[in-house]
Order: structure tokens, then sequence, then C-alpha cells
């Protein structure tokens, strides 16, 4: 967002003439950058629950380095009466507090927007289209926080203050944000940023004489609502499947993920008497044995799973091959970030879509579960266990760094109402009444084969697990028929599982000659891309958001339905479109068309709007 | 006229003949250690009385990873990826700690590709027996040596290892397996007593058997070979099993063995040979392997004897029932569980 090949900084301007009258309610972007391991997230955090407070739809994105301290970091609120909640490009409101950062920030600010900044850093000269505000943090800070040392962090908290006055936040809200954000047992902490608050409150009351045109209203659009990580909805949707075993290896952006899993399952899931847990969580040495652990406890009948990012997947390949042809359920949650390599640790991306779907060598495909929002990662986890259970076969998610790290605004995450599905198990029972069982026999006609657990206490349980050429009843063969009608199997579940998958979510356009599809986070900046189309350039456009891949049969219908289908993503090589590409008939594919962003940033509608409407211009 | 009846199969402790026990026709080559160890854990599970089912057996990728097809046809088995046989193991075990895990491995398995996932489930003591068939030599593809060959050590084709050794006695050791023992597939007394001992043990148990490849490794320079090992196993002790259902009175000499009582109740008794050994001094476990290197001599028998430390299992402090069975009530939590967190969020 602050490279000059993205947002090149406006020349400037003759100061905008500003109507008071032309006030701007609910409807602006605000931009605190800060300095990384300064404790801002703190204020941020405030700062957006207070306006999510106030009813206004509010989307919180923190757009950080791969740092612990001292480098620029940014957290981006925006405020949308109209329930967009994408990254807006433009920065409407800056606060700035980092000195390294400063100077580029503003620069690359449109006319007009406001900025609010330490004294020191005497950034007012630098632009005259702008609305500056200054305040003398350290002045401020030193009589509500005597402690020296904790002054650094409670500076912070003087910027929401001075933001309540200026935008016009209730400061009751401020309050109850904040002593919820600190919680009952750090009441003196909460104390001590209030006074902070208030200090900027004062200042700003006292100093600053409004000019910008930014207000924040009270709505009652958010109310009963959450605002909550993906990554924390993804663990609660765990815990919610009755995961059973979790073996993960640390990496950005999933560790939180594991980390909130932990949390909840030791409240949760371990017997408040004894301390003995109904679930195993084991930090592995390294992705392969996160995911070897979770096969060997699938394998053995748990309810498991692992969570990582790219670089976790790439060497998870073979593991995952393994249990594809072993047919072994496992779930593996993949919060994307920018790759290749190393690639862009703390940015998002959806980089691993067509990877994930034929991840490992030799023939395989993978169901993929796309979830979009908070309540789809709470729903889809408890729906990727009970594919994999059924179809005897690894599960992904892909989620991606936006989705997973940042604050959104969520629905009630709702109660499983369908009972957990184990899929095809025999017990020493059915083996007594059965006399017996093949283990990759498809008796149901769906590919899927009955499996028995180890332990399973009948003589006719056993069967012998292997990576190698099988026949149904599990005995080895290098013969091609047995291969063939092997592997042919398989397939077939690949196909049942499509009627197993949650639907895709269809909005038809009347007389609409173009269609757009989407996954994953692309969401929200669709929905918004979409008005755009239609309000700016009478252009409207039917969507369709892929829940899960293979893709649903409505695809094909929607391709027909449509002139021309633009498939959006969030990497470079169009991947969703090129797994499209693989599945979908020749004579459809004509008619695709591919909208990129792969910049690290969550999507903005503006980027997929500029993108349609250039491709669109050169139809015509 | 009286007809012979016909003998009534041998049966174990829980009325079951050794049928159950055994496993598919072996592939490997006729002569292969490997065989000989497959017979002493089918032996060894026999004797005991253990129920085939209760166990789980895995495995990499190699010749060795091929073995757990050949015993306990009635016990479930895992033929995974190369090298990463813990790892499915420890899942394994964290799904069902009931279960009774035996992991078959090799020398490139364990020393070479999976030699991290091998140190990490030794940290753990992850609670199994982890038995190492090594010829120093890689047979599936045909001949190349392996990280536990020896310095010197030729190859049929005449090569010459230029390496030391990783001797995986002491690295079991140092990364806190509680059972640490070395063997050899030709001694058939040893070796089972050993194993039943290591079945036995409650915590992870490393059993390196030198177990010689007569295709590849069985040659005039070899290290890995039946005549290199007849001349250099050097054992520590002779090793007795008293299973816990025997009905022995055990007598000893004080002076010349030394008992150590498993979990289970069965008994270790450590007859003395040139010296009185303690398996459980970690230090001088380590000295004597050293020594034992430095004077080329194979040491065999039972070197590290831990049977305190808790395992992973039980550190991770799981239900009593295993993971893998319990009912949706017992992992799912509530409604109202589920609207105090929407609360929280809010």
């Amino acid at each position: 967002m602050h490279s000059s090949q993205q947002m090149p900084p406006a020349p400037a301007e003759q100061p905008q003439q500003i109507s008071p009258r032309e006030r701007i309610v609910n409807d602006f972007s605000i931009q605190v950058a800060t300095v990384n391991g300064s404790g801002s997230q703190t204020a941020n955090l405030v700062l957006m629950r207070s306006i999510f407070q106030m009813g206004v739809p509010v989307s919180g994105k923190n757009l950080f380095p791969s740092n612990i301290q001292g480098l620029p970091t940014w957290f981006t609120i925006r405020a949308s009466r109209d329930g967009y909640i994408a990254r807006k490009k433009e920065i409407d409101f800056l606060v700035a507090m980092n000195p390294e950062s400063a100077h580029e920030d503003v620069m690359s600010l449109p006319p007009g927007a406001a900025v609010l900044y330490d004294e020191p850093l005497k950034l007012s000269s630098l632009r005259s289209d702008l609305h500056f505000y200054s305040a003398p943090f350290d002045k401020l800070v030193a009589p509500v926080c005597p402690e020296a040392k904790l002054r650094k962090l409670v500076r912070n908290m003087i910027y929401v203050g001075i933001l309540a006055e200026l935008l016009g936040i209730d400061p009751e809200q401020i309050r109850k944000a904040l002593y919820k954000q600190f919680g009952e047992r750090k009441k003196k902490a909460a104390d001590l940023n209030w006074g902070a608050v208030q200090a900027g409150l004062d200042y700003a009351r006292a100093n600053l004489a409004k000019q910008d045109p930014y207000f924040i209203e009270p709505m009652d659009r958010t109310a009963g609502r959450l605002i909550i990580e993906g990554n924390t909805a993804a663990a609660l949707g765990c815990l919610f499947a009755g995961v059973t075993v979790c073996t993960w290896y640390p990496i950005t952006p999933s560790s939180s993920l594991a980390e909130a899993l932990i949390t909840f399952m030791e409240r949760f899931r371990r017997d408040p008497e004894t301390g003995k847990a109904t679930y195993a969580i084991v930090q592995a040495e390294d992705e392969l044995a996160s995911i070897g652990m979770a096969v060997g406890a699938g394998w053995a009948g748990a309810r498991a799973m692992t969570c990582t990012s790219g670089p976790g997947i790439s060497l998870m390949s073979e593991f995952v091959g393994l249990a594809y042809f072993a047919e072994i359920p496992v779930v593996i949650i993949d919060v994307q970030r920018v790759g290749p390599s190393t690639g862009l640790p703390t940015r998002t991306m959806q980089g691993d879509t067509l990877k994930n779907a034929v991840l490992s060598h030799g023939d395989t495909r993978h169901p993929i579960l796309f979830p979009s929002s908070p309540e789809e990662c709470f729903t889809m986890a408890i729906d990727a266990f009970d594919l994999a259970e059924q179809f005897q076969t690894p599960v992904f998610i892909n989620m991606d760094l936006d989705l997973g790290m940042n604050l959104w605004m969520s629905d009630p995450l709702p109660y499983p109402e369908k009972p957990m599905n184990r899929g095809k198990v025999l017990t020493a029972e059915d083996l007594e009444r059965l006399g017996g069982f093949a283990r990759y026999k498809d008796v149901d006609g769906d590919g899927v084969g009955w499996r028995t657990l180890p332990g399973t206490p009948h003589p006719k349980a056993a069967y012998f697990t292997r990576g190698t050429g099988h026949t149904e009843n599990a005995t080895y063969s290098e013969k091609p028929e047995d291969w063939i009608r092997n592997i042919d199997r398989i397939a077939r579940k690949f196909q049942s599982l499509r009627a197993h998958l949650p639907p895709p979510v269809q909005s038809l356009a009347p007389g609409a000659r173009i269609g757009i599809v989407s996954a994953g986070t692309s969401r929200y900046a669709m929905e918004e891309s979409r008005d755009q189309l239609s309000r700016e350039a009478g252009l409207p456009a039917s969507w369709m958001r892929l829940t899960a891949y293979p893709f649903p049969p409505e695809l094909e219908a929607f391709f027909e339905q449509h002139e021309r289908v633009y498939v959006i993503d969030q990497n470079r090589d169009a991947q969703l479109a090129g797994l499209m590409r693989l599945d979908l008939p020749a004579h459809l594919l004509e008619k695709l068309r591919s909208v990129r962003y792969y910049g690290g940033l969550p999507l903005d509608a503006r980027t997929v709007t500029e993108q349609i409407l250039a491709q669109e211009a050169q139809q015509a | 006229m009286s007809s012979t009846p016909a003998t009534p199969p041998r049966v174990n402790r829980i009325g079951l003949d050794v049928f159950p026990y055994k496993g598919s026709k072996t592939t490997l080559c006729a002569g292969c250690g490997h065989n000989a160890i497959t017979e002493r854990l089918i032996e060894a599970y026999w004797e005991l009385g253990i129920e085939p089912w209760s166990v789980a057996k895995l495995s990499g990728i190699g010749c060795s990873s091929k073995t757990p097809a050949y015993f306990l046809q009635q016990a479930h088995g895992f033929n995974g990826v190369h090298g990463r046989a813990p790892t499915t193991a420890t899942g394994t075990l964290l799904a069902n700690h009931k279960l009774r895990a035996v992991v078959v491995s090799g020398d490139g398995d364990t020393a070479s590709i999976g030699i991290g996932h091998f140190v990490h489930m030794l940290r753990r003591n992850v609670p199994l027996v982890y038995i190492v068939e090594n010829n120093g030599v890689y047979g599936l593809t045909k001949g190349q040596f392996s990280a536990t060959a020896d310095l010197g050590a030729k190859l049929k084709t005449g090569a010459v290892n230029p390496l030391y050794p990783i001797d995986l006695c002491l690295l079991g050791i140092e990364m806190g397996a509680t059972f640490v023992a070395r063997s050899f597939s030709g001694d058939k007394r040893q070796l089972s007593a050993i194993l039943k001992a290591a079945i036995s043990h409650n915590g992870l148990a490393v059993i390196d058997v030198i177990s010689p490849c007569v295709t590849f490794n069985d040659h005039e320079g070899s290290t890995k070979s039946y005549a290199y090992m007849k001349d250099h196993d050097e054992p520590l002790h002779e090793v007795d099993f008293i299973p816990y259902f025997a009905d022995i009175e055990v007598e000893y000499n004080e002076g010349e063995s030394r008992m150590v009582e498993l979990h289970d109740g069965s008994k270790l008794l450590l007859h003395k040979l040139e010296r009185d050994y303690d398996p459980s001094n970690r230090i001088h476990a380590l000295e004597v392997l050293h020594e034992a290197a430095r004077r080329g001599e194979v040491l065999t028998g039972i070197i590290y004897l831990d049977t305190a430390r808790p395992t992973f299992t039980e550190i991770l402090n799981l239900c009593d029932e295993p993971l893998a069975l319990l009912p949706e009530e017992r992992v799912r939590p509530s409604r109202e569980v589920l609207e105090q967190i929407n609360e929280e969020f809010r």
C-alpha cells in the first residue's frame, strides 16, 4: 500500500474547498501508522470496537511486517454504512505515529484526506491539499502515565481520544470497548489507558478545530454480531467438529489458529477435576511430522487435523498423497500467505488453490473448502471433518491471511444441527455378523470402502495399509488391472462427494451479460465491485461465490448463462481459472476471463472494477 | 485297535496357536537377517500371549519396512512413507493410546531420511517398540552405503566408506529413549529376550539389530556381515526375560546377576559376563558404547534402561478411553457453551 508502484503520490493540488455541509458520515477509512511492537494493537482494537458498538459496519486490517519490533506497521479501519468491509484502496484519515513511514504515508494520501500526526514530525508542510491536526503525544502522555516505562504503550491511546473528539465517536463506547479489551483482571491497566483517552479528548476539544468532513454517527447495523478473527472462528469450528488430534508446526499466518484451539480445548475439553483431556494437541518437529502424525491419528480413528501455510503444504505433499491413496481421513487447514518461497510471510494471497487441488505426485485430487467469513470458517471446519471421514480422504480448507488474522464482523456462530458423520467403520460386532470384509471394495456404489480401526477386537478386523499398489483385500499387487480398478474407484469417491459439499452462493443480476466467479475472501471486494460496476458503468454483473472444489454443477450453468465470466484470483497465475480450464467443457472456456491481484494486500473493489471495465472496453 | 489322536496345536496363555501371529510369506532374500528378526517377533508376541489385534505395526520404506506384513496378520499394519514411521506411529498412539505399537525400520529409514523424526520420537518417549534392522546398506535400491556403515567398510563394488557411522544406540540414549538395546539377528536367544523385554517396557524401546544383507553387504570387508558379527559380537551380559504371568520363583545371585522389574511386573535378569554392568547408568552406557566402537567391537545387550520416566501419552494426560472411540457427546461441547463463546466476542 505504501509502495510507489501501486499508488503514485498525488501531485500537490490547490487545497480543496471543503463545505462544512459536505459531511461524510460512516463511510471512510482510518489508517494508523505505527512502529511494530509499540503496542498500538490495543488502541486500534478499541477504536474499531467502539465504532462497531455504535452500530456502524466496520472492518479492521492489520498490515504488519515479518518482524517482532521496529518495522512500520499499519492498521486500517474501514467504517461503511453500506456494509462494505473489503479493504478500501484510498485512505481518508491517517494517524501518523511512525517517523519512518510518515513522509511516504502522507504523500500517498488522496487530496482531501485528514492527517493526525505526532507534533515533532512536522508533517503539515508536506502537502497543502490535506487537513492536518497535530498533537504533542509525549507531552500529553507524561502526566497521565507516571511510569516512564509504560508511556510507549499508553501514548497510543491518546490518538483514540483525539479521533473520538474529531470524528464524533461516543466516549462512553470507547470506555466500554477499552474495559472489555483489558478484561476484569487488568482493571488497573484499563484505568491507566482510559486516562490517556481522556487526555486525548481534552486536548482535541481545547486545541483542534474540525476541518475534515468525516464523521461517525450511530446506526443499527451491528446488533448481535461478533468481532472475530477467521483463525479463531476456524479453531472454534474444529472444537465443535469434535476434533480429537491436532498436530501442527508454527508458521505465520496459521499459528494463531492452533493457539486459539489450544486455549478453547483447555477450557472445554479437559475434565476440570482430573485434568484428563479428550484431545491431544502436539507441536511437531516440522510439517512433515505434523501431517504424518495427523495421518497416523486419522488411520487409527481420531478426528485428526493439522493447520499450516504454503511452505508447510509444500512439505506435506508426500504424506497427502499417501493419505489420498491409502484412504485416510485428515483435515488440513491452509491459511495462505504470499509465495513462492518464503515470499511475503505476513501478507495475503490465494496462492495454493491449484497446488492443494492436486497435491502430491501421481494422480491425485483433493476436495477444498473455501470459507469467506468467520461463520464459514466455523461451519466449514465442521463440514471438513465429516467429509474427510465419510470419504476417507484428506480435505483442505483454504483460508488466507486476510481471513485468518484480520478482524471481521460475523453473525453468531451457529450450533451444528447435524450429528457427526464418522463414515464407514466396521466394529467387531459387524465383523462377526459379516464374517469379514474387503477394505477397498466398493460395496455401496459410492467408491467408498468400509474400514476398521486398529485395536478392533476381532480376528478379521486387521488389514494392511500401504502406499503401494493393492487389491480390494489390501494385499500387495503390481497388476495393471488391480491398479486401474483401485485408482478409478478412488476417482469415483471424488465424484460422490460433490453432492455433500456446501453449495455455491449465486446472485443473478437481471439482464446481466457478464458473470463473476470468486472464492474465499474475494467476496468482499466483489460485493462492492458489483455495485460499482452497476452504479458507475451501468454494467450489471451476476455473481457466483464458490464454496468448494470439486466445482458444483451450477458452475457450468453459470457459464452457459453469461457471455463472459470473470474469475477472480488473488494470485499471478489465475489458479482458480486454471482449475476451471482443467475441469470445465472446452466450449465454455472461451467465455472465461481472468481478474488477478497479487500484491499481498487484501483485495479491494476498485482493482476488480477497473480490470473488468478495461477488459469489457476491449470487448466492445 | 486304537487310533492315534492328532496332536492338538500348541497354544499360548490366551489359547491361541501361532497362526494369528504369523504373516504373509516373506519376499525378502533367502538368508536375510530381517527374516530371522520376523521369526523372533512372531515368537515374542505369541509367547507373551498378546492379543494380535491389540498391536499396531508401522513402518517406513525399505526392505525392513516390508516386514510388518510378515508377522501378526491379525494386527493392523501401516507401511507409510520413507523415514516417517515415527510420525504415523505417534499419531496412531494419540488416537488410541491403548494400542501396542511396534515400528520396524531400517538404517536408511532411521539414520538418514527419517533421523529428524527419530530423535523427536526419542525426546518424547513415545511408548512403542522401535526396531532398526541395521545392515549398513540400502537394499531395495541395490547396495548404496547407509549412514550406519562403518568407516572403512567396503561395498561389493570395492567402494570404501569414508565417513564415520551414526550410532543409533548412542543417539537413542542421548535423546531420551528409555530402553536402548543392540542385538544381532543371528543371536536367537538374546534377541528373543530383548524383544520380549521391549514389548513389556512402558516407554520407547529402541533396538538396533545388526541384520546382515546377504545380497549386498555380506562379503569380506563388510562390518555388517554374518562373519564379522561372529567375530566381533561382544555381549554385555546374558539376558533372561521372565514374563509376569510365569509361575516361576526367580532366584539369582546378587554378585552374578542384576534383576530389573518392568512396568507390567515382568522381570529382566542380566547375568554378569566379564563385568558388572548397570544399565540404569546413562553416562556409563555412553562410555561402554564409545569404548567398544574404539575397539571395533559390536556391543550387544540391554545398554540403557529407565523404567520411571513418563511416556508421551502419560504427559498429555489423555482420558482413559482411546480418543478415536469417544462418542459425540464427549467431544462436541453443548449449545450453551457456544452461546457463551459467541457472547464473549460481541
